[in-house]
């Protein structure tokens, strides 16, 4: 919605119309607790599997079939808990400042300060990394999510997999486009 | 044992195996080593104890060769035969033997497990 | 053949141990991993030192025994193989070889490559066996088992326990063992009586004897010397998960 390059006017509509939705006005506040919330719980998981080996292995050379992505998770997970108390600092604790506890209507100007931002190359460069491992995560944690509900299944596997990876392709590069566009000037 | 106590065994090799035993037991007594310490875990000692497990067995089993005066199965007695043919002796040797280890130089004691069959009648088996 | 190895020694499960270097000549490439151990045995035997401890039974792929972390990996560097069945003919000439035992919380080192796995023993206790009567053997054809069910209980009961897949784990998960334990009982007829009550139980004790969780690396599969698939353990979710939900 940004790259309408009309100064904001559809990406802020947008933005108050999903929170308008009768029944989302706090979604968002919700689905990033429950980010946050998943990702605390994935480290105490990350802990207890660590314990399970008090003595490490002195020389280790995993299987190629174990993906390096797959064993990173708990590193790829720790820099995305990073990254988005960097992005709740940036765009949504200044906004809940502002509205307070009851005035859900009375944002920011999230655009502006969006434009105002992604101007600092550090902050880019943290989102773009940011993605990136997004990325890598995604494309372990679509496919393992499922595997871990106990879908398995020859027939649905392939698609399965193929919307991992569209997923996993789509969604971070569409957030890392947003900060690039904004710093080398395609959005103004 | 293969060499005395093997598919055909005679009286004498028997004895002298006998005899072997004896100072096999003596020397593996006197000269075994074992790595290790007993207060940990040690697979040294585990076969050397199976060693004397089988230096036991070993004489259990030359002796009942030794005692059992007839031919029957792997049991191939060269002084019990016919022509090449296993020579049973059903009327003194119908049981199954199971030899109890009563100490090194104590004679063991032979439990004896009759074979009754009362549907079969006892005969002696022909390949020819 | 020459080479250098670099062995776990450690006196037992409250000292720490150390890698100690060994050099051995004369292997034959055709010798087994365990057959080479044992030439070092008797020449550290021959020199007054103490042999590695390491275990052993069948030689033969069957039993489960053998656990070496070999070079890295869980059984060595050869696919589908246990260590008994991995030649050195494997290995390159002047190679130098790391040999560390199964390492988990859950499997404490007794002495040098030996591991106490009887956490596995214990899971086993808790539910993977049939104890409905199942009565005297009947006419094949009154008990209908699908093909491809009968096929893959039949793969999963492959598994021979040996714990590579906690080994190669970087999360030392039990999950690939009690998944197969639970697939070749849940896939056939006579585990339906107890399925239930057999997830939960085998599970919990699981958890109680502290091996991790699955996050689905993969590893397991890749180095279990049966080939037991993951799809076990997308079935052992299922059944956990279904287990949690009917369960009084």
């Amino acid at each position: 919605m940004i790259w309408f390059n009309d100064g904001g006017e559809t990406f802020s509509n947008w933005g108050q119309f999903y929170r308008n939705q009768p029944n989302n006005s706090c979604d968002g506040t919700c689905s990033g607790g429950r980010l946050y919330y998943s990702h605390c719980r994935w480290l105490m998981l990350w802990k207890q599997n660590r314990d399970a080996r008090p003595v490490k292995y002195a020389y280790s050379n995993p299987p190629a079939k174990s993906k390096w992505y797959s064993r990173s998770m708990g590193l790829l997970g720790t820099l995305l808990l990073i990254f988005l108390v960097i992005h709740s600092a940036h765009f949504w604790i200044p906004n809940r400042m502002q509205q307070g506890l009851t005035d859900w209507h009375n944002e920011i100007d999230l655009y502006g300060r969006m434009l105002e931002v992604f101007k600092n190359p550090l902050v880019v460069s943290i989102y773009v990394f940011g993605c990136i491992s997004l990325f890598w995560h995604l494309l372990h944690g679509f496919k393992s999510a499922f595997q871990s509900l106990g879908v398995n299944h020859t027939k649905y596997n392939q698609t399965i997999e193929y919307a991992g990876i569209a997923f996993s392709v789509v969604i971070p590069l569409l957030f890392a486009l947003m900060p690039i566009s904004i710093y080398f000037g395609l959005v103004n | 044992m293969w060499e005395y106590c093997g598919m055909a065994r005679t009286e004498e090799g028997l004895t002298k195996a006998l005899d072997l035993l004896k100072d096999l037991r003596e020397s593996f007594w006197k000269e075994v080593r074992v790595p290790g310490s007993v207060s940990e875990f040690n697979p040294e000692l585990d076969k050397a104890g199976r060693v004397a497990d089988f230096i036991e067995l070993g004489e259990l089993m030359v002796i009942d060769a030794l005692n059992r005066n007839e031919s029957c199965g792997g049991h191939f007695r060269v002084e019990y035969q016919d022509n090449g043919e296993a020579k049973r002796d059903d009327d003194n040797y119908r049981y199954a033997a199971a030899w109890e280890f009563k100490g090194v130089d104590a004679e063991p004691a032979l439990h004896k497990e009759e074979l009754v069959y009362e549907n079969i009648k006892l005969q002696v088996r022909s390949y020819k | 053949m020459k080479f250098n190895l670099k062995v776990w020694r450690q006196k037992n499960a409250n000292t720490p141990g150390k890698l100690v270097d060994y050099s051995i000549d004369n292997i034959n490439g055709d010798m087994s991993f365990l057959e080479m151990v044992d030439v070092l045995n008797d020449n550290l035997v021959r020199q007054g030192e103490d042999p590695i401890a390491f275990d052993h039974d069948c030689r033969e792929g069957i039993c489960g025994m053998c656990s070496m972390y070999i070079n890295g990996r869980a059984h060595g560097p050869q696919h589908a193989a246990t260590t008994c069945q991995l030649y050195m003919r494997s290995f390159k000439d002047g190679d130098t070889v790391y040999v560390e035992p199964w390492r988990a919380k859950a499997f404490p080192v007794i002495k040098d490559l030996v591991t106490d796995r009887s956490a596995f023993d214990r899971i086993i206790a808790k539910g993977g066996f049939v104890s409905v009567n199942t009565g005297q053997a009947q006419d094949a054809n009154n008990l209908p088992v699908n093909k491809a069910y009968a096929e893959k209980a039949m793969d999963a009961a492959a598994c021979i326990g040996c714990g590579a897949c906690v080994a190669a784990c970087p999360n030392s998960a039990a999950m690939l063992f009690v998944s197969a334990k639970i697939s070749q009982l849940a896939l056939l007829p006579q585990g339906e009586p107890e399925r239930n009550n057999r997830a939960i139980a085998m599970v919990n004790q699981m958890d109680e004897d502290g091996f991790g969780n699955c996050t689905n690396i993969g590893a397991c599969e890749a180095e279990c010397p049966k080939e037991i698939k993951l799809t076990n353990i997308a079935r052992l979710n299922r059944e956990y998960i279904a287990a949690s939900v009917i369960n009084e």
